[in-house]
């Protein structure tokens, strides 16, 4: 392995990743209803900054401003011919940022859900799907991006979509689902039927795990759901902080600095080896993350009760996974159809 | 089991028996079982709105608990209001023949810079499965948008859906601005998406913050019949 994350990833037990790119965004003046990717052409320096407050935190990752810079979702903007080239100059913002440092920063290039659902279900088939992440993907590889950067994915056939599409690019990758629904991705999914997914791919992630979801303790679950299966591969936990509260027309993450740092500690006690938030998660949080990863000893991976003790209740009381699991508990009557 | 063990002839069921394979069916997403099933019972001279209740409602509320439980997950309940819609297209046409009594009426959409519909497409589908009128006016409304379709179809409920913190302000434009013309309490206004919660419901000034599809149908027919009530005692 030759990229940059797979050899940052031989010299450290842990990384820290970034922390939200909307709700910072928003602190600078992004109004509700824009698309955040066009300020990368818009509004360069704003981007800088962005990407400048989690590399001055800390963080050894960071990801570029392209969430929703595929052409299904910048559809809405009237901008599905700029996919390509506002996820290129994403990255080649990002690429400016961490240069200029004198120790390795992961440029990360963000590729989010194309919002839509799949075939059969839904109306995008698996060749568009990989038609519409290989065009951002070619984008992010032309700005510089090291390591393509999946996330806040709910449907495995959208994973799989994105697998295929990222080895057309010939570019190494790392993919994070969701899970918002009782534990689950919103299609359902549970932590190992991820891990069972991941292993089974053609073109397996460098690192995957779980981003957004709902609090800090469901996250940590999941990932103790991902530790359970056994497997080698690096874990990413990027939880939200907290929940969100709406305040004199702003939403505002109710996860303090401190609580997010206890976060840090235990997501890495619980397993995983790449450690962010998502939304809600300040340049002020990642610095006490950042504290906490270096300073605090590594401890035994953490029950749920000392999951929850910590960092507050679960949204379900299971998820799907190991004895919690009872399956469908409806008697069912003859079926005609199997 | 073999094939021949589950072989059910519909036809061959009883009254009783037939809505509860329908119930089984929709849980299953089987379209064409529950169009032969709606088909039969219609043929038996059960009225068209006592089929929507009975068999299609009676079904889809199994699977609104189910999913309201974690048990059952978004592909299988569009698969299962697929199967519905399959139904109510030979229904629609004979409730309105027959007048028969309506649930109620909402007016949905996506608010402003919102493209993500899977939340608000399964609560059109769960609240068109609950019997209601469902209006849907698609992703990213401005808030004129909700006003024309408030003027226009009259509404009981307006539902408004966001998936991102990036749009989910946008909800409080639209109450807002019902408050300033004076229309707010003219409505049921329900609220919901991933990063919603009753808290920020409350905050916007809605009526309430459904947690998902099921949670909405729920709700809205709680506050209809509320409605309606007060309507009566006014």
């Amino acid at each position: 392995m030759t990229n940059a994350l797979s050899k940052l990833l031989k010299t450290r037990d842990w990384l820290l990743a970034d922390g939200a790119t909307g709700t910072n965004l928003f602190n600078m003046g992004l109004e509700s209803g824009d698309a955040p990717e066009m300020w990368n052409d818009e509004h360069p320096d704003r981007i800088t900054r962005l990407y400048t407050m989690a590399v001055d935190a800390g963080s050894d990752i960071f990801l570029t401003n392209s969430f929703g810079g595929n052409a299904a979702r910048l559809k809405l903007h009237g901008a599905e011919k700029r996919a390509r080239e506002l996820s290129r100059i994403s990255a080649e913002i990002g690429r400016e940022v961490a240069d200029k440092r004198d120790r390795t920063v992961i440029v990360a290039g963000s590729v989010g859900p194309t919002g839509e659902i799949m075939a059969p279900m839904g109306a995008l088939t698996h060749e568009l799907a990989v038609e519409i992440f290989h065009e951002q993907a070619e984008g992010l590889k032309e700005g510089g991006a090291d390591v393509l950067w999946l996330e806040t994915i709910s449907a495995p056939e959208e994973y799989k979509a994105a697998a295929e599409a990222f080895k057309l690019a010939g570019m190494p990758w790392c993919g994070t689902m969701s899970f918002d629904t009782a534990g689950r991705t919103m299609m359902g999914l549970t932590s190992a039927d991820m891990v069972n997914l991941v292993e089974g791919l053609a073109n397996p992630p460098l690192g995957y795990g779980a981003n957004c979801g709902v609090g800090a303790s469901d996250l940590l679950r999941t990932v103790l759901g991902f530790a359970a299966q056994g497997t080698d591969r690096p874990i990413i936990a990027k939880g939200n902080a907290g929940i969100p509260k709406y305040h004199d027309g702003h939403i505002h993450y109710d996860g303090t600095p401190e609580l997010m740092a206890d976060y840090a500690v235990l997501a890495r006690d619980s397993g995983a080896t790449i450690i962010g938030g998502c939304c809600g998660t300040t340049a002020e949080h990642l610095e006490k993350m950042h504290e906490a990863l270096s300073t605090r000893p590594r401890g035994e991976r953490p029950t749920l009760e000392q999951i929850t003790e910590a960092l507050g209740p679960f949204s379900s009381a299971a998820d799907g996974t190991g004895d919690d699991d009872d399956g469908p508990k409806r008697e069912r009557r003859g079926r005609r159809r199997g | 089991m073999s094939e021949d063990q589950d072989e059910i002839i519909l036809a061959d069921l009883s009254d009783e028996e037939l809505v509860e394979q329908m119930w089984d069916d929709l849980y299953d997403g089987l379209k064409e079982e529950i169009e032969e099933g709606v088909n039969i019972l219609l043929e038996r001279g059960w009225a068209p709105y006592r089929v929507l209740t009975e068999a299609l409602v009676g079904g889809m509320t199994i699977v609104g608990k189910d999913f309201r439980d974690g048990i059952l997950f978004v592909p299988e309940v569009l698969l299962a209001a697929n199967a519905m819609k399959g139904g109510m297209f030979i229904l629609k046409p004979l409730l309105a023949e027959t007048g028969a009594p309506r649930m109620g009426s909402m007016v949905i959409g996506t608010v402003k810079g919102d493209i993500h519909d899977i939340g608000k497409n399964l609560v059109s589908m769960m609240m068109e499965g609950a019997g209601f009128e469902v209006v849907d006016l698609g992703i990213n409304n401005p808030v004129e948008n909700y006003l024309a379709a408030l003027d226009e179809h009259k509404p009981d409920i307006l539902g408004m859906s966001a998936l991102l913190t990036t749009t989910m302000p946008y909800m409080k434009v639209v109450i807002d601005t019902l408050v300033e013309q004076g229309k707010r309490d003219d409505y049921i206004v329900l609220v919901g998406g991933a990063p919603l919660n009753e808290e920020f419901g409350k905050a916007i000034g809605a009526d309430a913050y459904c947690r998902d599809a099921a949670v909405a149908v729920e709700t809205a027919k709680e506050y209809v019949k509320r409605k309606h009530n007060q309507a009566a005692t006014a």
